[in-house]
């Protein structure tokens, strides 16, 4: 693939989230600002964290992702091969701070950052896409 | 996940010598803290000046230490790199917590 593009395969571990996450920042991602790399670390952490955790609920698999630098935007797309999302995209409220939350972050900080966010099953493959706005 | 505990005075500054608090590494995290603050300093001081990275994992641990130093200690948290920095402000998590600029001397 091209320098403003790149497509990771990858078991569905944290370790190797964390991996695909630096895999990333030292290659397509060095195009963008650093604020920028930054917020897409965040929201691909929270959204490869939940494939391992619930689409394949840590039993392991594999997750497929694509990044692409456009001009405006990176694009991200995340497919895996695990439980569907019956209800759709979670909503994301923000857990209130003075309950001292320690989970329930992770799709507020995904919907807070991405746009264009979008989910489909097609032939038992979930896809998640979305977009993250660049600062040039 | 290496935590280095250096008391001072009436605090204990703890710096966290790992660049990422993510999934990965959030019970290793909880799990060394909780061997570090048996300590009868009223304030624990986290020394985040190394940590790069923090995800939703990371920040509910951190939240999972302060309720642990509760009710007679003071989780405080010092020099946030940006994403972390960000983490926090977006949540409002850093509403929670006395975060300082830079470690306290």
């Amino acid at each position: 693939m091209s320098d403003a593009a790149a497509r990771l395969d990858f078991p569905a571990t944290a370790l190797a989230v964390r991996a695909a996450l630096r895999t990333l920042c030292d290659g397509v991602l060095r195009a963008l600002t650093e604020a920028d790399r930054g917020t897409a670390q965040i929201v691909l952490a929270e959204a490869l964290n939940n494939v391992v955790e619930h689409a394949y609920a840590g039993g392991g698999g594999r997750i497929a992702l694509q990044v692409w630098i456009d001009p405006g935007c990176t694009r991200c797309v995340i497919a895996d091969r695990g439980r569907a999302m019956v209800e759709g995209l979670p909503p994301g409220n923000a857990p209130n701070p003075a309950d001292l939350p320690e989970g329930g972050f992770g799709w507020f900080l995904i919907r807070s950052l991405a746009s264009d966010l979008r989910y489909s099953r097609i032939g038992g493959v979930n896809e998640l896409s979305f977009r993250l706005p660049r600062r040039v | 996940m290496n935590l280095v505990a250096e008391p001072k005075e009436d605090m204990l500054v703890i710096r966290v010598q790992a660049s990422r608090i993510d999934t990965a590494a959030a019970i290793r995290f909880k799990d060394r803290m909780r061997e570090l603050v048996d300590t009868p300093a009223r304030t624990v001081v986290l020394d985040m000046s190394e940590v790069t990275f923090l995800d939703s994992s990371g920040l509910g641990a951190v939240v999972a230490v302060m309720k642990l130093l509760q009710p007679a200690r003071k989780l405080e948290l010092a020099a946030l790199t940006p994403v972390v920095e960000k983490v926090f402000r977006l949540t409002r998590m850093d509403t929670v917590f006395t975060i300082h600029a830079a470690v306290p001397r």
